[in-house]
């Protein structure tokens, strides 16, 4: 009795159940499959993955600006053009995460123990919203010194203000370039790997129809 | 009890059936797709790239504001003079209800308008015998000798429509000297660099100079002309008609009607029904009638119309 549960105990200590954790919810056929349900067949479906590259075209017009630092496209037309990139992909992004979002309510997607994958989808949003806006504070030009001293009123108003100071141009600079983009991608990365796990979520069931829970 | 285990109960994704689906070449093909959409819009569009204000801009374009700015930074009127928290603790700020979160956080970027935004620029600057005698005179002098002379001169400037020049002589100290002083140095740009290098060489916190901007009337009346004011849908708005930030549309609207367009704890207010709504966008899946809206507006029949063809 003794040596059988020996044997049949878990091994590996912590990694050796984060392995077989990820083995159980996230088998690679999961995680990367080659089919999807019948029922995915849809346009709307595509403002997933559209969302998520206007956020790697956000990411990589961000990461170009950043090696030539703040001043650069003020004064290059090459840094311009960068910075009309990285404007015009935050846009995308943003209409695209809407009509996802939007699409996405109107399917219940969170029906099937998928709550917490609309609850990162909904983090999501808002993570990119205060990164555009920290985007925004840090244009040194007009925009940000307007955009700055009229922020400053609501987040004062609520005590963060006190510590989250929008007319710092070097604080917020690190916000947006580092503190924010961590979050966003660690919130994006769970909510993809939310949606492997759990699979689409399956058509509502019409009314009187067979599997109606309504 | 809980609507948990009903909501468990969807049937598994694989029980409908599949389909050859190819998640990389999608990716790849959206990649593509958006980035060639985004080098285009960048190509036609541009960006904005409004020149900033400086205070020397400002000194020159519109002396009799800045020096009507530049008295009330010095007795204590001006709009961060009274503004409280985190500057100082001359107002208590806003509240909701009875929750005044920013006096209790404190102040964390003490301000002293007169000391910050007049007396320390003229103190760092090479002065002439006559500004250092003023300088030295207004000093020594008492508060309520401070607020006699400027009480007096912010009168006369009133009088004068705000021109610094058509103020006649009256009993106002050494306050006309240190103001026009001040002009002369912001028309020369060394403001800007003294504002903002308060803190020591290396610097990177406007603070001072925006707060300074903010108190005059020539960078609202830009924000305005750009239809970038709070009551013009400003947050949504971007300069040249580009577009903005339009997903704040929702904090935008409650700043366009009552009580939160009048109120003295406006942004307080549309703050903490922001946080509400927030919190029912985060929780829909729980939220009962509202996590029904899908099956009453059956928006979801279009979605999976193909699959209703042979499941009706």
């Amino acid at each position: 009795m003794t040596e059988q549960l020996v044997r049949t105990r878990p091994t590996g200590g912590w990694t050796g159940s984060l392995r077989r954790g990820m083995e159980r919810n996230l088998p690679p056929a999961k995680l990367l499959p080659d089919e999807q349900p019948s029922y995915v067949a849809s346009w709307i479906y595509v403002f997933g993955v559209l969302t998520l590259t206007a956020l790697l075209v956000v990411v990589g017009s961000g990461i170009v600006l950043s090696v030539r630092g703040p001043d650069w496209w003020h004064t290059s037309a090459v840094g311009h053009y960068f910075n009309s990139v990285h404007l015009w992909s935050v846009e995308l992004l943003m209409v695209f995460m809407s009509v996802h979002l939007i699409g996405k309510f109107f399917m219940a997607a969170w029906r099937g123990r998928r709550a917490l994958t609309w609850i990162t989808g909904a983090v999501s949003f808002i993570a990119c919203a205060t990164t555009a806006l920290t985007g925004y504070l840090i244009q040194q030009n007009f925009d940000a010194q307007w955009i700055s001293t009229q922020a400053k009123d609501g987040l004062n108003a609520i005590g963060v203000g006190a510590y989250f100071n929008v007319m710092d141009f070097g604080q917020m600079m690190l916000w947006h370039v580092a503190l924010f983009p961590i979050v966003v991608a660690l919130v994006v990365l769970l909510h993809i790997l939310l949606v492997r796990r759990r699979g689409v979520v399956p058509p509502i069931a019409r009314a009187g129809a067979a599997g109606d829970r309504s | 009890m809980s609507r948990w285990p009903r909501e468990a109960a969807e049937p598994d994704p694989s029980s409908f059936g599949s389909r050859p689906y190819d998640l990389v070449k999608e990716f790849v093909v959206a990649l593509v797709g958006v980035t060639v959409l985004t080098l285009l819009l960048a190509a036609v569009f541009s960006s904005p790239d409004e020149k900033s204000m400086s205070v020397a801009s400002w000194a020159k374009a519109d002396p009799g504001d800045f020096t009507a700015t530049a008295l009330a930074e010095l007795d204590g009127s001006s709009d961060t003079a009274g503004y409280g928290p985190p500057y100082n603790t001359a107002a208590d700020g806003q509240k909701i209800g009875p929750f005044a979160l920013a006096k209790t956080v404190g102040v964390t970027h003490a301000i002293d308008t007169a000391q910050a935004f007049v007396l320390t620029p003229l103190e760092q600057a090479t002065q002439s015998p006559d500004v250092r005698a003023a300088l030295g005179t207004y000093m020594s002098a008492s508060d309520d000798q401070r607020g006699a002379w400027t009480d007096a001169y912010s009168t006369a400037l009133d009088k004068a429509g705000d021109d610094p020049a058509k103020v006649t002589p009256g009993g106002y100290g050494p306050v006309p000297v240190l103001l026009s002083q001040l002009l002369a140095q912001a028309k020369s740009g060394s403001l800007d660099a003294t504002l903002s290098a308060e803190s020591g060489f290396y610097h990177s916190d406007y603070t001072l100079p925006l707060m300074f901007l903010a108190d005059g009337s020539d960078l609202a009346a830009a924000g305005e002309q750009q239809h970038l004011a709070g009551d013009q849908w400003g947050m949504t708005n971007e300069v040249d008609n580009y577009p903005g930030q339009v997903w704040l549309i929702p904090d935008s609207f409650f700043y366009q009607v009552s009580p939160f367009d009048h109120s003295p704890n406006g942004d307080a207010l549309v703050w903490a029904v922001m946080a509400v709504l927030t919190a029912v966008f985060l929780l829909v899946p729980f939220i009962p009638g509202l996590r029904r809206i899908p099956r009453l507006i059956p928006v979801y029949r279009l979605v999976w119309r193909e699959h209703y063809k042979t499941h009706p």
